[in-house]
């Protein structure tokens, strides 16, 4: 398989991380931000060399494959007609810092990528690259080159999953399928697989025991029952 | 301005201490002990002491300039700082006024670290928004900078008051200024934008492999010859633990600094840290734990390989027992510094 085009929106800590990441595997990588390409290439070659420092508009146009890694309460931002027949990575998560305090984007009834599918309503959003600091991206991955890391990914689009699995695998991971969209929320902020960068045995048997938490009963007590 | 090429510094939040006997401190007994271990690091010549804001139950230290002051009072040549003072909620005005008190009381020893706050429990605390969390800052910063002129302030902004023609007092003695550090994480902007304030960076290097911070290294080297900006030197600050027993110094480590990290975590969505990821902060990333000599090592590694001029060891992370915190203290003053500064070749 050719490898695709990676393109990231973001230009901050997980976005420059990704790029990283992604160049340092040899994966075409593209990426854009809200600067100007000339006040991002600079940046762009000393925090991720070897990947294109383009405008939003031309990665969302030229890449296979979109990482969003932009402030989640920033996506109304997206041209929705532009990701028209896009694959999108949604690997933002509500932060309090940088989104607000109130997060009015998701709750315990529906995942924050969830919103970003209704948004972005002809792509194919998966929700990738959220369970794991951006620091551990690099750092857990690269300090057990034998037992990958689970990378846990969701979404409604069963065409798209070679491409996903795929990806998650070039940036050096092990694709874990939760299934729709909708699973996805159990990667967020709060969850007790939210920051945990662990082999697929020990992710799947912390994934079997959410309900059990704080954060899966919650799940439970606002939409009646577990995720289905 | 310094007599050495190299600064070393400690730095706590003030963490709850316990005794010897295991009994824990209160908020009241730990302030008076930071105030004998800040006298304790001026003995031994350390460079600086710089504390912590935190509004936090762990945490004794939330109006650091006061314990300053009380440092200043006990110390001779010390630098008293702030690591960090968390700008965004504060009055810039009442800032300065608070260091340029500090100035008087410890003949210019004071020194202060602005951060846009890691933790963030001071925005509600102080009745400010987290969702102007940039602005505070951006705004913030740029009065500090003006109130440092020292000349009457004629000022408009969103966030702060409007000052017309206003001296603030006390007034620095003319030529001199509040020593200003700004603390940054891994974001790139916040490097960036530290170039164009012209202010000395402090990067938090708390976990993982120091060397991955290399790019932000060249980043901030880049941005300021980009910006045409003098590139001030820079420095890191790291958790560390340094007893005579490189187990003990594990084993304490192991109960204290994972604690406080799990801790934290908590409030930030961290897993809680695994055995085998703290023996890889020991052995390869950011935790200086162990006997003098390997923690001077790798301070002195780190320090080469990033180019750092300033090393600030938080010690007594987590509380300790009074003689570990001692013992770091007494440790670092006496053997690692001295055994850094030799590793380096320089003065």
């Amino acid at each position: 398989m050719t490898e695709p085009v990676i393109g990231i929106l973001g230009a901050g800590k997980l976005g420059s991380t990704l790029a990283r990441i992604a160049t340092s595997r040899n994966l075409p990588t593209m990426i854009g931000s809200t600067h100007s390409v000339a006040d991002l290439k600079w940046v762009i070659d000393t925090l991720a060399p070897g990947a294109i420092s383009a405008t939003s508009a031309d990665v969302v146009k030229k890449a296979d494959v979109i990482i969003l890694a932009i402030p989640l309460s920033r996506y109304q931002d997206l041209d929705p007609a532009a990701f028209a027949g896009k694959v999108v990575l949604d690997a933002t998560n509500y932060w309090k810092e940088v989104d607000g305090t109130h997060n009015h984007i998701s709750d315990f009834t529906h995942s924050s990528s969830e919103v970003i599918q209704d948004w972005l309503k002809d792509a194919k959003v998966a929700k990738a690259f959220n369970h794991m600091g951006y620091h551990d991206l690099e750092i857990e991955v690269d300090r057990h080159p034998d037992v990958p890391r689970a990378m846990a990914f969701a979404t409604d689009h069963d065409d798209i999953r070679p491409l996903v699995k795929q990806v998650l695998t070039a940036f050096g991971f092990d694709p874990f399928d939760l299934g729709p969209l909708r699973f996805g929320l159990v990667l967020e902020p709060g969850s007790p697989l939210f920051g945990e960068a662990i082999p697929r045995d020990q992710f799947e048997a912390k994934l079997d025991a959410i309900y059990d938490s704080p954060f899966g009963k919650e799940i439970i007590a606002k939409r009646g029952g577990p995720i289905k | 301005m310094t007599d050495t090429k190299y600064e070393f510094g400690l730095d706590t939040f003030g963490d709850l201490a316990f005794q010897d006997d295991g009994t824990p401190l209160n908020g009241d007994e730990t302030l008076r002990q930071v105030i004998k271990e800040a006298k304790l690091a001026d003995d031994l010549g350390i460079y600086r002491i710089a504390l912590g804001e935190h509004h936090r139950p762990e945490f004794a230290i939330s109006s650091p300039e006061v314990v300053l002051g009380a440092m200043a009072a006990v110390t001779k040549s010390i630098k008293l700082g702030t690591a960090v003072t968390v700008l965004s909620s504060d009055d810039p005005v009442r800032v300065f006024e608070r260091f340029s008190t500090l100035h008087g009381l410890s003949h210019g020893r004071e020194e202060i670290m602005l951060g846009r706050g890691s933790f963030t429990e001071s925005f509600p605390l102080f009745g400010f928004n987290l969702e102007d969390y940039n602005g505070l800052f951006e705004e913030k910063i740029a009065m500090w900078q003006k109130l440092l002129e020292g000349k009457p302030m004629n000022w408009t902004g969103k966030y702060t008051q409007k000052l017309t023609d206003t001296t603030v007092y006390p007034k620095l003695p003319s030529g001199e200024t509040i020593s200003t550090s700004l603390a940054v994480g891994g974001s790139p902007e916040s490097i960036i934008r530290a170039v164009a304030y012209d202010i000395p960076v402090v990067i938090a290097i708390i976990g993982g492999e120091p060397i991955r911070f290399r790019p932000y290294v060249d980043l901030y080297k880049k941005a300021a010859a980009q910006f045409k900006k003098p590139e001030h030197p820079l420095g890191m600050h790291a958790h560390g633990i340094i007893l005579d027993d490189e187990q003990e110094a594990v084993e304490v480590g192991f109960k204290y600094i994972k604690a406080e990290m799990d801790r934290i975590g908590i409030d930030r969505g961290w897993a809680p840290m695994t055995r085998d990821r703290f023996e890889f902060e020991i052995d390869k990333g950011s935790y200086y734990v162990g006997t003098p000599e390997q923690v001077a090592q790798k301070i002195a590694h780190n320090m080469k390989a990033l180019d750092m001029k300033r090393f600030d060891l938080v010690y007594g992370t987590g509380g300790q027992l009074l003689s570990q915190r001692e013992a770091t203290i007494r440790n670092f003053g006496e053997r690692v510094i001295p055994r850094v500064k030799e590793l380096l070749g320089g003065e």
